[in-house]
């Protein structure tokens, strides 16, 4: 126990260093790098922990890419038309809402099939964003600054890392902790949770299941359209069609990933925002079948690390033998087709999940009981 | 036979009184112009078969439902819960059927779920206890609910409405998933709070029950108020009369001479992969052709992993289940089907028949295996329809045909058409569970009358129930199964209700002793 | 208030009826739609619903379009109905081209009549095996085969461009990322002289049938009826789930490849990056919307190719932008899944009860 509580800091810190290692290598500032993570995760993380409140009480919405795409365009045209983007975020978040209540509509009151309403709602949000930012195609948006705090901004390392963002990465993190303390401490959360739990016993004890419910996907819509407007307004920052590129998707595999609890969807979205940042920083870098061999090493030992089958020697050994591979792999360098890195968001969401699902007990352990069956009072 | 309790007790205002409810549903009228009134301090009985409408009233009275008209008083007021708190509010509890409990949460947290204004964690784990050792109901606030035997879950559940000092505690059919000792335990504790004034509603079907609890008793039946009466001068034959309706078929007398081994089970073990399931440890037991065994016990003891073992849904180690001289161990379910061995499952809807097919894709559900439903994979559509049509004839089912879908049925009806499937196919062995349960009377009387008969007839049949009167009247050989064990089986009738009672408790001393008892006679 | 109530069985009648009633939902809200936009509403209509079917060429394109979405279609009905959502057909279409392409390529100016039906082999294995990746990590790992086939479309996606600007690349090409163009023995016949109408839509028609055949009849199609609706019937009734997985997964994969080499052997006539046009996603909507009846489906398609083809013909004359027909595709799924539930519930208007 004691050797796995000291390992647990030890290994994160070495996972760290070997990330440091790669982006050194790659000609990459670590800093700028670690900065460029957050702002990636962003998205990802507004929309994961939307979904998880709402698979939480019970319903599964398959809409998140649909809704991000929709508060993209709409937080892009209101931040536009108004010039600040405050309203911008204010109207991606109504819109991603609006937009889920469809959803709520169909699979609460007309008892549709969540799945296939999902996957309508996906299809109808591309279409239409595409419509509306027809005219938004090639404009920039008006600037979101960082809130610097003087003086402690400028430190070195912590200053950008941590002391100078946008007041989204501030809020998003704030949600976290709301949506953990809402679901473990509050009363309204242990209600929604029931909900998700067993709807025909919290209807048996007086509860609203469709209104609770309702209110939750309205708030996974929100966060969802939250997601979509910073990809357009602060981390690209425009409007291309599709431009969220399965973002939605990956959100939902997040919170299978986090396990339907806030801090591991955070960790989840920040990974996911690692692997993102490093393909991108990677296309322009040069790389060697050698460096290939690090990189897969990297991953395996991620994977090895998150399933926590291994020893604590098995796992040190893994991630100093990636250090000293990818140093090692600095190197030859031979080029690689862009698009197979391009590839690896995609393909280590296949891993997330198929390693998270394997262990059928734990996966199971916290996902909703209820989660996805049509809820209908009888008699 | 009708008898008026009214003029028996002193004139006190009724606690709570129903006038003339109302309330109808397409096709059925649930309730129709009931009335009666509850006493303080009374344990009233609601007496009635499945379907006779209790459950329709005692959702009205706890707010779920709305009625079409009539109205009722609560301490001389009027009273017109729109939703549950309203009712919780004014002072009504109600201990659910069907537990409304959440099984991922703590008993703490369900508990607070079932209260309109529950104080701080601290405080309510203290009345908690507080409420558990003056009524003797021990439970630990911060166990999960998902890990506690059903008994304890309906701890949880009555002590869910005490703490709110209800002035009606509605009871819905508790003892169904009750030891004998537990159901003592909760008389004890109901006893207890009508002294202290509480007025309890009490619905059941079991009439001993009725007879030992409650103080008045109202029948229902079809909906409607037929009569009402104070059940200790009743007997059980006239309440059940009241409550059918007409007089009840004595059961058929059976003298059936086991014949050769039919189905032999050697020290079967199982890892259940449920989370909340339970593992079958070391079962052995053999089965003659022309004998009915009746496996009795509480739910969630091992029944359904058992059920699934001998199907073949899950297939089990070499060498330990045979039919005949046969090693089945290792065949899937139509290969059992096959070679003899045919099972019911307890649940209808969505395992044993699919409700959204037709009967006829129903009675293909099992059929094709061993009446050669099919030709190269092609469906024989006019086969099929017609195998059907004979489940439909030979047993009585009431529906308009073939083509009706399996969930439109009632559930008597689609009890007897799933009966009929698999005996209609003659099986060697037959394994129901559950046969008669949420079964009205007549129907349940037809169905183990046809099991009878199959085995008069040669097959071996196993019935699980946790119906013990059931199991007494089918059953040659009778065991009992707890915590995933299975006991020796005993001649019926060479073992009373009492031990049977500690046997399902699983208290593994007794159970041992009688197994020294009854298999050396 | 307004209340539903179940049916004690599903309105025949209403089945048949509600993605009428959509279509027709659908046209209005559209044209609602259009008016915002400021074009004739009534005019829009018009020209995207009934022009395409006055006019012959139109017609012989509304096939064209309307073949692969069937096929891809009627694969995915087949999962829909035993609960398996494959939503990655997108992918698998791609993956179909690419590798029944990539034997087209292979035999560059070889003649033979074997080669087409070898393309089309190759990419109906082609689209199966990469349905087998979902399938294979739903029996194995338990992971969700919505989230896996949808990733795999990406990753399909980006592959063909990698393959497209790499290895296949036409050596002429001026390197443009795009492959050569198939010769005649690579390419698919043409059944009707001046119209691009292929053999591909007389593969696709006898996939219907054997699709209608099999669900209806066969022991395959009622295991995944009842899989679909209790799965624990099934195993009951001897279904082995994870046979079941596969064989659907793999089912739809292959149809999905197959039209895929058909799309790049046919119409296009060479492998590119733009060869997915979505029709892996809106054969989603195609198979709801028939149903997921093969013959429903087969209808259903033919509308959706219209809406395709009046769509075309509406962005040059009424320069309609070409992302409201994938919006008006969206609300004819939408308005389908809210008027679906009249079939399985009735409404009742129930008014207050008496005190």
């Amino acid at each position: 126990m004691t050797v796995e509580r000291l390992t647990q800091p030890v290994l994160i810190t070495l996972a760290l260093v070997a990330l440091a290692v790669f982006a050194l290598i790659s000609g990459l500032d670590p800093v700028l790098l670690g900065a460029s993570i957050i702002i990636a995760a962003q998205p990802l993380l507004l929309a994961a922990i939307g979904e998880m409140v709402v698979e939480k009480s019970g319903v599964l919405n398959l809409g998140v890419e649909g809704m991000m795409i929709i508060g993209a365009i709409a937080g892009f045209a209101f931040a536009v038309e108004s010039g600040s983007p405050w309203v911008g975020f204010l109207g991606a978040a109504l819109a991603g809402a609006a937009l889920a209540l469809v959803f709520g509509v169909l699979t609460q009151v007309l008892l549709s099939n969540q799945v296939a309403t999902g996957l309508a709602l996906t299809l109808f949000g591309l279409g239409l964003a595409a419509l509306i930012g027809q005219p938004y195609s090639g404009l920039k948006p008006p600037a979101f600054g960082s809130l610097d705090i003087p003086g402690l901004s400028d430190l070195p390392v912590v200053g950008p890392l941590f002391l100078s963002h946008d007041a989204v990465v501030y809020f998003a993190l704030g949600l976290v902790i709301a949506v953990w303390l809402f679901l473990g401490r509050s009363r309204p959360g242990m209600i929604l949770r029931a909900v998700g739990e067993n709807h025909a016993a919290a209807h048996a004890l007086g509860y609203n299941v469709i209104a609770i419910r309702l209110a939750a996907i309205a708030f996974g819509g929100a966060c969802a359209g939250l997601g979509g407007a910073y990809l357009s307004l602060v981390r690209v920052p425009q409007w291309n069609e599709g431009m969220t590129a399965g973002a939605g998707w990956i959100a939902l595999a997040i919170v299978v990933f986090g396990a339907w609890k806030p801090w591991r969807v955070m960790l989840g979205a920040y990974l996911f925002g690692g692997v993102t940042i490093l393909q991108l920083n990677l296309q322009a870098a040069n790389l060697t079948p050698l460096w290939l061999l690090a990189f897969g090493l990297f991953l395996f030992a991620i994977w090895r690390t998150l399933t926590s089958r291994a020893g604590p020697i098995e796992l040190l050994l893994l991630w100093l033998g990636t250090i000293a591979l990818g140093t090692w792999s600095a190197a030859y360098p031979i080029s690689i087709q862009a698009q197979y890195l391009s590839m690896t968001p995609y393909l280590v969401t296949i891993i997330v999940l198929v390693v998270m699902s394997a262990d059928r007990l734990r996966a199971n352990q916290n996902a909703p009981a209820s989660l996805g069956q049509v809820f209908h009072k009888s008699g | 036979m009708q008898c008026d309790g009214f003029a028996k007790g002193p004139r006190v205002t009724p606690l709570l009184s129903i006038n003339g409810i109302t309330k109808a549903y397409p096709g059925v009228v649930a309730n129709d112009d009931v009335s009666f009134t509850l006493m303080p301090g009374e344990i009233h009985a609601l007496l009635g078969e499945n379907g006779a409408g209790k459950s329709t009233l005692v959702k009205t009275i706890y707010g779920l439902v709305r009625p079409d008209a009539g109205s009722m008083m609560l301490g001389g007021k009027a009273f017109q819960p729109s939703n549950p708190q309203a009712a919780r509010a004014a002072g009504i509890g109600m201990v659910f059927q069907h537990f409304s409990l959440f099984e991922a949460m703590s008993v703490a947290e369900n508990i607070a779920l079932g209260m309109t204004s529950p104080p701080d964690r601290r405080e309510l784990s203290r009345s908690i206890s507080e409420t558990s050792a003056r009524y003797g109901l021990e439970v630990d606030p911060f166990r999960q609910v998902g890990d506690l035997s059903v008994g304890e879950r309906q701890r949880v559940e009555i002590i869910r409405c005490l703490l709110q000092q209800p002035r009606v505690l509605i009871m819905d059919e508790p003892t169904s998933v009750l030891t004998p000792q537990e159901v003592w335990t909760l008389f004890e504790t109901l006893r207890q709070l009508s002294a202290e004034g509480v007025a309890i509603l009490y619905i059941s079907h079991k009439l001993e029950e009725i007879r030992a609890l409650c103080d008045r008793a109202t029948i229902l039946r079809g909906g409607k108020v037929v009569a009402s009466c104070t059940p200790v001068e009743e007997t059980a034959q006239s309440l059940a009369e009241m409550m059918i309706g007409q007089s009840m078929a004595a059961p058929a007398v059976h003298n059936r001479t086991p014949g050769d081994l039919a189905l032999d089970v050697q020290s079967l073990n199982v890892k259940s992969d449920d989370p909340f399931g339970v593992d079958l440890k070391d079962i052995s037991f053999s089965l003659m052709s022309g004998q009915i065994l009746g496996v009795a016990g509480v739910a969630g003891n091992g029944q359904d992993e058992l059920m699934l073992a001998l199907s073949g849904e899950t297939l089990v180690t070499p060498e330990t289940l045979f039919l005949g001289r046969r090693d089945i161990s290792v065949a899937r379910p139509n290969e059992r089907r096959v070679s003899g061995l045919l099972c019911a499952p307890e649940e209808r809807l969505g395992h044993a028949a699919a409700p959204a097919m037709s009967l006829t894709d129903n009675a293909f559900l099992t059929g094709n295996a061993r009446e050669r439903l099919s030709w190269n994979g092609f469906i024989k559509s006019q086969v099929t329809s017609n195998f059907a049509r004979a489940i439909i004839a030979g047993f009585d089912v009431r529906t308009p045909g073939p083509t009706a879908l399996a969930g439109s049925l009632s559930g008597g009806n689609l009890q007897k058409f799933l009966m009929g499937r698999e005996i209609m196919q003659r099986p060697r062995v037959l394994v129901v569970n559950q046969p008669t349960w949420g079964v009205d009377a007549k129907a349940a009387g037809d169905i183990r009358r046809a099991l009878s008969t199959l085995a008069d007839e040669g097959a071996g049949v196993i019935v699980i129930s946790q119906d013990l009167d059931e199991l007494m009247e089918v059953a040659d050989v009778f065991s009992v199964i707890a915590g995933g064990r299975l006991s020796e089986p005993v001649k019926t009738g060479s073992i009373s209700i009492e031990e049977i009672g500690l046997m399902m408790g699983g208290d593994a001393s007794v159970t041992q002793q009688m197994e020294a008892l009854h298999v050396d006679p | 208030m307004l209340i539903l109530e179940r049916r004690p069985a599903p309105s025949r009648f209403l089945q048949l009826a509600t993605p009428v009633l959509a279509l027709i939902a659908t046209m209005i809200a559209g044209g609602i739609l259009f008016a915002f936009l400021g074009k004739n509403p009534v005019e829009a209509i018009r020209v995207i619903f009934f022009d395409p079917l006055f006019d012959s060429y139109s017609r012989s394109e509304i096939l064209v379009k309307a073949a692969p979405l069937v096929l891809i279609a009627t694969g995915l009905a087949m999962g829909f109905r035993a609960g398996i959502w494959n939503i990655g057909a997108e992918g698998q279409f791609i993956i179909g081209a690419l590798t029944g392409g990539a034997v087209g390529l292979a035999f560059y100016g070889t003649d033979g009549v074997w080669l087409l039906p070898l393309m089309a082999l190759a990419g109906a294995l082609g689209g199966c095996a990469w349905a087998m990746i979902p399938a294979i990590l739903k029996i194995r790992f338990n992971a969700n085969e919505i989230l896996v086939s949808l990733m795999l479309v990406y990753v399909a996606t980006l592959l063909l461009s990698a393959m497209v600007s790499g290895p296949l690349r036409d050596p002429d090409g001026f390197n443009f990322p795009e492959s050569r163009q198939f010769h005649d023995s690579a390419t698919l016949p043409i059944l009707m002289a001046g119209t691009r109408v292929h053999m591909g839509i007389l593969v696709a028609l006898g996939v219907v049938v054997a699709a209608y055949v099999i669900l209806a009849r066969h022991l395959l199609g009622f295991q995944i009826r009842l899989y679909g609706q209790a799965p624990r019937a099934a195993r009951f009734a001897g279904v082995r789930d994870h046979i079941l997985i596969a064989t659907c997964l793999g089912i739809s994969g292959a149809l999905a490849g197959l039209a895929g080499l058909f799309e790049a052997a046919g119409p296009v006539g060479q492998l590119v990056p733009a060869l997915p046009a979505g029709y892996g996603f809106t054969a989603i909507i195609v198979a709801f919307l028939g149903r997921l009846n093969p013959l429903g489906i087969l209808l259903a398609g033919l509308v959706m190719a219209l809406t395709y083809i009046g769509g075309e013909t509406a962005q040059f004359s009424l320069q309609i932008p070409a992302a409201a027909i994938s919006v008006f595709q969206g609300m004819l799924l939408f308005f389908l899944l809210a008027v679906d539930v009249l079939s399985t519930y009735r409404l009742r208007w129930q008014g207050r009860r008496a005190a």
